[in-house]
């Protein structure tokens, strides 16, 4: 079976020795410690575990390791630049978001795939696009808003 | 014998300072003292709070802290807190049942009112002042004759202050409050955008191996035989068969699993019940009621008074909690000590579970419970935990354990499926006479009704459940307000009333009446001109001190889709402590409640659940979510009540008043839609 030796997260080469057939989700948790990517349902329904390849945001539990290798990976933990949060980060502090959080991560890539497409994306728009993220809290109303104030911040 | 903090163990645990702590007497009489809280002011001037509960999504790390930081004059940041940890804070029944606020915030407030008022008298001493001049505030006490001020860490250099304090001392009323009353952002918050926060299935231990359970096809299912000899032949694999435990512990997940599949089981299976026959199973298998009931007046009497009768049957289904992070655990056994980082809500009942389960004295079981993925009342139990110390203990090795979806659906516990029969009668009036009510299975939370009615019979019967079930988020109540309020909005159907009017008519409770009143300004209740294909409906409650009212406004034309268009719900629990969380709070109630209201339900048969996936078991989503109006009364006269459980119990009887408003049609059983065909 083929081995995985090399990924490009969040800016850095980091070197691996894995199974191509692994989730991305699993070596980028247990080889690479990168645990912000969560796993809620390993069906690609819930969105948990979402990160960007290549600034798209993608299900890393239904991507194999194989099929990521080369690409330009970004985690929540590659999201600040330089210390400074992403203007996502930002907005979902400001409007406290939160109650348990572990959706978090992965509304927070969903949401930066989507402004990476549509800077400035309409209420209908932010839903269409994060429907496949659950947060059973039932925080949507201020993820939607957190995402609507990152998107007129980074006008 | 449990063991508990004892007062000499503080200053082992945390080095000098001050510490106070809020003893309580035991349950029994003759108990030794029992600590309800304590907190620790450190050389530094750092404030840490010990408090047993679980972080779970509710905020309580923030609430709590804006309650010490209230009394104790530091900010909410200052404060760290350790909560759910069995070695450090003291013995908790449980997060559940929305007493984290009336019941420990008060204390928490008691024992930083004690701590201020101890450095005040040490600061006394040391700038000889007058003690009426002293001000504690900026983590500091300052001496308004003098201008000097001393800190906190200052004060406690050295020193080893200990005060007990008894948990009735008084304090600070509500109208008074500083910190408290007001928005503070959530403490972690931070930590949780940017990934950095460690969830229960985050946590690693160096040489860490991952663990997966054999699974039974069905439920109640028994193991025959087995055989691991494939799986023991995979190189890194430990392989662990204990009576009915299976399970296996290797390098990485996918190794894990892989040598899972390895296994060989033969298993032996009987015919279990499946869903269209569970009402029946219920009913044939339903024990004694529990207690004596309900009684009140008499109500053969209350029947023969009445001008109209009515008798109705309503359902609800088995849910699932589903909370976003599964059950997790990781075990590490070191010199004959087990330590457990898990989610749960009961972390002292998980530590109680691990010591039988292991013949070992609770003293060398640590369970450490990292603020967890959500829970609703379904973590209550320390399944994962014992799986992954049965294998840390075989490997010698700390192993991980994580549920898969499938398995969190499969193998954690539900929302009790019920039936409820309900018989009333009324006058021609509208004045409700007689209300006989029969819950089977689905608990007693919430069974009595709000309404002022002269003759009451109200029974809950338990029944053998074919599935395992357990607590929900307002445990019963939820399904016996949906019973009760679709049969009021019946009887006002019968009477000829308005649901509303109608409602009050038969009800003289003060704040329930406040908050009917103040959802129906908001909503416009009885504004709208009827249309064909809306509805209007409305219901509401009270359990657990807590008062809601909900209105909807639907979309449903005769063979369209069901849209919802707005929810104004009202909601009252004493005085509030963070306004903004709360309103977080009750809207995402909402949400998760029009879930088992409308289409959440656990399809199984024969033993087997038939949707354990996200994809087959339909949980709101953001194209779900309607506009959503909270309106919070602020009662600053009253005790805080917790905020977490009560209002999402008006939300599914609303949507079916609503759902009749527009098509003339009863739904009388949950959830009010029928399964996707797709």
């Amino acid at each position: 079976m083929a081995r995985v030796r090399e990924l490009l997260v969040n800016g850095a080469r980091r070197q691996i020795d894995v199974d191509e057939a692994r989730t991305l989700l699993s070596v980028l948790r247990e080889e690479l410690g990168l645990t912000g990517a969560k796993y809620g349902c390993g069906e690609g329904q819930c969105g948990a575990c979402t990160v960007l390849i290549d600034g798209v945001a993608r299900r890393s539990c239904v991507v194999t390791v194989g099929s990521a290798a080369g690409k330009k990976i970004t985690t929540i933990e590659g999201l600040a630049a330089n210390g400074r949060l992403h203007p996502l980060q930002e907005s979902f502090l400001e409007v406290d978001v939160m109650q348990c959080g572990y959706c978090t991560p992965g509304m927070i890539m969903a949401a930066a795939g989507l402004l990476g497409k549509n800077p400035n994306p309409g209420e209908a728009e932010i839903a269409r696009a994060l429907d496949g993220n659950i947060c059973r809290c039932g925080t949507y109303p201020r993820i939607v808003a957190a995402v609507r104030l990152a998107a007129r911040r980074s006008k | 014998m449990t063991p508990r903090i004892h007062r000499r163990d503080f200053f082992k645990l945390t080095g000098a300072g001050a510490v106070v702590a809020v003893a309580q007497r035991g349950p029994e009489r003759g108990m030794p003292e029992e600590i309800s809280a304590w907190l620790h002011i450190g050389e530094n001037g750092a404030v840490t709070l010990y408090a047993g509960k679980a972080e779970m999504g509710q905020n309580v790390r923030t609430s709590l802290a804006q309650a010490a930081a209230e009394e104790l004059g530091v900010s909410v940041e200052s404060i760290r807190m350790v909560l759910g940890d069995t070695d450090l804070t003291p013995w908790d029944a449980g997060t559940f049942g929305s007493r984290t606020t009336p019941y420990l915030a008060p204390q928490i407030r008691r024992a930083a009112a004690a701590a201020r008022e101890m450095l005040m008298d040490v600061a006394r001493d040391r700038l000889k002042a007058d003690r009426t001049a002293l001000t504690a505030a900026g983590g500091k006490v300052t001496d308004a004759k003098s201008g000097r001020s001393i800190t906190y860490g200052e004060l406690t250099r050295g020193q080893k202050l200990l005060k007990m304090i008894p948990a009735d001392t008084s304090l600070r009323a509500a109208a008074d409050w500083r910190v408290a009353g007001k928005h503070v952002r959530k403490v972690d918050g931070r930590a949780m955008v940017t990934g950095a926060h460690l969830y229960p299935s985050d946590v690693t231990r160096p040489g860490m191996l991952y663990g997966k359970v054999l699974r039974a096809p069905a439920w109640n299912a028994k193991l025959i035989s087995v055989d691991g000899s494939a799986a023991k032949a995979l190189p890194g694999v430990h392989f662990v068969h204990e009576g009915g435990f299976v399970g296996v512990a290797a390098a990485d997940e996918r190794a894990a699993a892989k040598a899972l599949e390895a296994v060989k089981a033969e298993w032996s299976e009987s015919p279990q019940p499946s869903e269209r026959e569970i009402f029946d199973y219920l009913r044939k298998h339903a024990g004694p009621p529990q207690g004596q009931g309900i009684r009140r007046g008499n109500i053969e009497r209350g029947m023969a008074e009445a001008d109209v009768r009515l008798k109705q049957t309503y359902t609800v289904a088995y849910i699932a909690h589903a909370p976003l992070e599964p059950r997790a655990a990781v075990a590490e056994w070191e010199g004959g000590k087990l330590t457990v980082w898990t989610g749960s809500q009961r972390p002292f009942g998980v530590r109680s579970e691990l010591a039988s389960a292991f013949q070992i004295p609770e003293e060398r079981v640590r369970v450490i419970i990292p603020d967890t993925g959500s829970g609703y009342g379904g973590k209550h139990t320390g399944d994962a935990a014992i799986e992954a110390a049965r294998l840390a203990k075989a490997a010698g090795k700390p192993v991980k354990v994580v549920w898969t979806r499938e398995e969190e659906f499969r193998w954690a516990y539900f929302r009790p499926a019920g039936i409820f029969e309900i018989s009333s009668g009324m006058k021609r009036d509208g004045t409700i006479t007689a209300w006989e009510f029969h819950n089977y299975n689905s608990g007693p939370a919430g069974l009595q009704t709000m309404y002022d009615i002269p003759h009451q019979l109200i029974v809950h019967h338990p029944c053998r459940s074919p599935l395992r079930q357990g607590s929900y988020r307002a445990l019963a109540a939820t399904a016996n307000h949906f019973a009760r309020e679709v049969h009021m909005d019946e009887l006002a159907q019968a009477a000829s009333m308005d649901p509303l009017e109608f409602r009050l008519k038969n009800l003289k409770d003060e704040r329930l009446r406040a908050v009917f009143a103040a959802a129906a300004e908001k909503f416009g209740w009885g504004k709208k001109k009827k249309e064909a294909g809306r509805g209007y409906g409305i219901a509401g409650g009270f359990e657990k001190g807590l008062y809601v009212a909900t209105c909807v406004e639907i979309s449903a034309p005769a063979n369209g889709p069901v849209k919802i268009i707005r929810v104004v719900e009202a909601f009252e629990c004493g005085a509030i402590v963070n306004p903004d969380h709360l309103e977080n709070q009750v809207v995402g109630m909402i949400i998760m409640g029009l879930g088992g209201a409308l289409f959440e339900a656990v399809r199984f048969e024969n033993g087997r659940m038939l949707n354990p996936r996200f994809s087959r078991y339909r949980v709101p989503r953001f194209s779900d979510t309607p506009p959503i109006e909270a309106v919070l009364l602020n009662r600053k006269d009253l005790a805080s009540a917790g905020g977490g459980e009560t209002p999402i119990c008006g939300i599914a009887p609303a949507l079916s008043n609503a759902l009749f408003d527009a098509r003339g049609q009863r739904l009388r059983s949950l959830p009010l839609l029928p399964p996707r065909t797709s």
